[in-house]
């Protein structure tokens, strides 16, 4: 076990882990932060998507001491009043169905609009191909991204 | 899941003498029918209470697992009533069969069964409210009326809210047979009112059951035998107590649970205890064994006979045949399957992510040996369902754990737990004969269809909801104009559990017969619509869908060089729905490009809710269709992650088209109908493009196909 101090939301937090426990499981089981998904634990479907320095990162795969120190963006710290342009675009388009794998695709969407503010259909096809939905909200995820992203609705 | 679920259209009042201020209202209902049989009394499947305050809070016994009930459910109450929409909460219902009646959430069943027992519950509320207004204003009643949450007399312009009134309208007779608005006066009823779980999904902060905490939580994995009726053999609980956060290692039926202070903690303790099982009697299982007991499995008398096929096809111009086969196929719930559950001093507090909440009270109780009324159970949002969490299994597990180390524990399953220990869609060989006379008409049509019965392995019996077997669902509704029919099950026992898989049957049963049908119509010179609509009913439902789907997806049309169209109609849990897939292939890989689907489904309650529900059902098939398969290996399943079992990914989905017949017959069903026709219309638009007829699925790589 180590003491590690992440900086999560803005936050700062000291933690008592394993170092190598996956950033995942500490957002959720230490921090309470249940916001972020466990989908396979293998980085092979997204839904623990997180922003470490505002990079798209698979918080399944990513030990805790290496995310110490760094800043994490979870859903809950995306913006202040849950008003992203892409959440509002999510609901404006009603998006999600079960909802559980909508964290990990915003967040993977916050990170594609923060590097490239209008993409194309392949430019999300190649951020957004990570991340599974099993309701098949696919469509309305593409149309959304270009929605918040002032593109074609 | 398969239950019909036609409910009686009587529907019976009755105001709670409970002490609260405010009016409550249950809905009673007859059981559903798979109950019906039971001389059981009359059970209430909803409630709705108007507070004082105005707020109507309509309690919520159905399961949200992204088919949209939440707000559906709502809209039903809210729209009879005349509520104002914006005063309207949604609370989910625990467990309670005496209130509710069995809980459960599949089956495509919530609208259709609860379209008239809703919105009657509202007009009753409503009828009391406006005789308490025109009570308190000493008017006739008919000079009132309710509207946006309030009741106003007409002549003289006063308005009292629907909170004001709430205490003294509980006290007015329950109307037995309140009037329904008319079709034509429904403001929220058909159109797309926004859905109330929606902002909580996109901020992180709806509760699914991974997402419970409740004080000293602790969490559990479970190693569990991989093969049906195997059993642990060896582990080393004192290398899993080594690890750091584990503190406990025990025993319980499915397996050897790992509890832990953190989720992580547990994983690594289960990686610890280096557990190895004996295989018990299915350990020699695989794939080939499956597909030889499919085969080998002896016909039962054919549950539909129309004249004589034997003769019809002796006498047919043209005969063919067609063997088809679809693989087992696991859920895949983007949520993996768990359960939280607290059991201490003789009570149990279960939290979970379930499709039938009164069955997972009623076997934990079993399974601990306490009364129901002291097994309470919370729903909480549902990441996915599908028919996998329509099973409880997890819910006994998570139970037994609890009581084992006294403490409340969340019992997590990893991706490939879920995977490994899914009841999984039946693997299934359908045997098809069918003969045309001279004129290239249907004049005899037989359907085998073996596989295993879901019913059989969980109730002990092939028809639990009527007089054929389950496997045959819709199979047995064989829509087509054929002279002679025949239809009729083999049903095997195997070594692997089965369970409801989005449309169940029907999604096993629509690619044989609509793949058949495509070569019928290939062998009688016919355009596959043509030949279709030569053989439905004129003024069918079906019919009309088929007829919509191919005009707008351009039937007949020239399509670019290397694209291939096909088309299948289906109808299932009360509804039609005919959809046209464009495809091409590429190195041997089948792309599709656009699917049109045209739905009769009577009322749409929520259009949007509908394109949404069918734009995922052929997504989730098409998955299946296209590389969608478990196999089997000395008793366990092969695959156990996304990369192996690998759903489609936004890259590879097509453009869906939903368009909706309009219609003011009783509602169908929408979650699951829009799934059958995809994985036919696939399979007819590859055989278009390139000859190939596939009669396997998944379609995978074409080189196989024949």
């Amino acid at each position: 076990m180590a003491r590690l101090t992440l900086l999560v939301n803005g936050r700062s937090h000291s933690v008592e882990v394993a170092p190598e426990t996956p950033l995942l499981w500490v957002l959720r089981d230490t921090l309470g932060l249940t916001g972020t998904k466990f989908g396979c634990g293998q980085a092979l479907c997204g839904a623990c998507t997180v922003l470490v320095d505002g990079e798209a990162v698979r918080s399944c795969q990513l030990p805790a001491r290496e995310a110490a120190g760094r800043r994490v963006t979870t859903i809950e710290g995306l913006s202040p009043e849950g008003d992203h342009p892409l959440q509002k675009a999510w609901i404006a388009g009603e998006v999600p169905q079960c909802g559980y794998c909508q964290s990990g695709q915003i967040m993977q969407a916050a990170a594609l609009l923060e590097k490239n503010p209008h993409p194309s259909d392949a430019d999300i096809d190649e951020a957004m191909r990570g991340n599974l939905c099993r309701c098949g909200t696919y469509g309305r995820i593409r149309r959304a991204i270009h929605a918040a992203s002032g593109g074609r609705p | 899941m398969t239950a019909p679920g036609k409910l009686s259209r009587r529907e019976f009042l009755g105001v709670s003498a409970g002490g609260a201020a405010g009016l409550w209202l249950a809905v009673n209902l007859p059981p559903s029918a798979a109950e019906a049989a039971a001389p059981a009394g009359l059970s209430p499947d909803a409630w709705l209470r108007v507070e004082p305050s105005g707020v109507v809070t309509v309690f919520l016994a159905k399961s949200e697992m992204g088919q949209g009930t939440f707000t559906g459910m709502a809209v039903l109450v809210a729209e009879e009533l005349e509520a104002d929409w914006k005063s309207v909460r949604v609370v989910q219902a625990d467990a309670d069969a005496k209130r509710f009646g069995q809980m459960s959430t599949g089956g495509s069943r919530s609208v259709r069964g609860l379209f008239d027992p809703l919105r009657t519950a509202g007009a009753a509320a409503r009828e009391m409210l406006v005789s308490a207004a025109a009570k308190r204003w000493k008017v006739d009643r008919a000079t009132c009326r309710a509207e946006q949450g309030s009741v106003v007399h007409a002549p003289t312009g006063r308005r009292l809210g629907y909170g004001a009134l709430a205490t003294a309208a509980a006290r007015e007779p329950v109307p037995r047979d309140p009037p329904l608005k008319d079709p034509s006066r429904w403001r929220l009823i058909g159109t797309r009112v926004p859905r109330l779980d929606g902002p909580d999904k996109v901020r992180g902060t709806a509760r699914f059951g991974l997402d419970v905490r409740v004080p000293g939580l602790r969490f559990a994995a479970v190693a569990r035998p991989p093969v049906v009726g195997g059993k642990v053999a060896r582990f080393d609980a004192a290398k899993a107590r080594a690890v750091a956060g584990v503190r406990h290692v025990v025993e319980v039926p499915s397996g050897v649970a790992v509890v832990a202070d953190s989720t992580w903690a547990a994983l690594q303790g289960r990686e610890a205890l280096a557990v190895t099982f004996e295989p018990g009697p299915n350990g020699a299982l695989d794939s080939a064994a499956l597909t030889k007991a499919l085969a080998e499995a002896p016909p039962q008398k054919p549950a539909r006979r129309e004249g004589d096929v034997d003769a019809a096809l002796a006498a047919a111009a043209r005969r063919l045949e067609g063997t088809y086969e679809l693989p087992l196929l696991a859920h895949a719930t983007m949520e993996p399957m768990n359960a939280t559950a607290d059991v201490r001093r003789g009570r149990a507090e279960l939290w979970l992510p379930t499709q039938a909440p009164t069955w997972a009270q009623a076997d934990v109780a079993k399974a601990l040996g306490l009364p129901l009324d002291r097994v309470k159970v919370h729903v909480t949002f549902l990441g996915g369902g599908f028919g996998r969490r329509a099973i409880p299994d997890f819910a006994v597990e998570a139970a037994l754990v609890s009581r084992a180390v006294k403490a409340p524990v969340q019992v997590v399953w990893t991706r490939e737990d879920d995977m490994r220990h899914d009841l999984y869609r039946p693997a299934a060989r359908n045997e098809l004969r069918a003969g045309l006379d001279a004129g290239g008409r249907l004049v005899a049509w037989h359907h085998r269809v073996r596989t295993p019965s879901i019913s059989q392995q969980l109730f002990g019996t092939p028809q639990r909801w009527g007089d054929h077997p389950d496997v045959l669902e819709s199979a047995i509704a064989f829509p087509y104009a054929a002279g002679a029919v025949q239809v009729e099950a083999a049903i095997p026992e195997v070594g692997v559990r089965v369970g409801w898989w989005r449309s169940v049957y029907a999604s096993q049963n629509a690619f044989p017969e609509e793949c058949f049908m495509d070569e019928l119509a290939a062998a009688a010179g016919k355009d596959p619509l043509a030949f279709r609509l030569e053989h439905l009913p004129e003024g069918s439902r079906l019919r009309g869908a088929l007829v919509l789907a191919a005009e707008r997806a351009g039937w007949g049309k020239p399509l670019p060089a290397g694209r291939g169209r096909g088309l299948a109609c289906h109808s299932s849990f009360g509804s039609h729905v005919a959809e046209v897939a464009e495809v091409s292939v590429v190195d041997g890989r089948v792309r599709v490009h656009r699917v049109v689907a045209a739905v009769d489904l009577g009322v749409a309650l929520n259009p949007d809710s509908v394109e949404h529900q069918v734009e995922g059902a052929v997504v989730y098939g098409l998955s299946a269709a296209l590389r969608g398969e478990i196999t089997l290996a000395k008793g366990a399943v092969v695959q156990g992650n996304f990369d192996d079992y690998e759903p489609l990914r936004i890259d590879e989905v097509p453009e869906v088209e939903v368009h909706i017949v309009p219609s003011r017959e009783a509602p169908g069903g929408i979650g699951e109908p829009g799934l059958p026709p995809i994985a036919p219309a696939v399979a007819n638009a590859v055989f278009a493009l390139t000859g190939k007829r596939i009669r396997r699925l998944p379609i995978g790589s074409l080189s196989g196909a024949a």
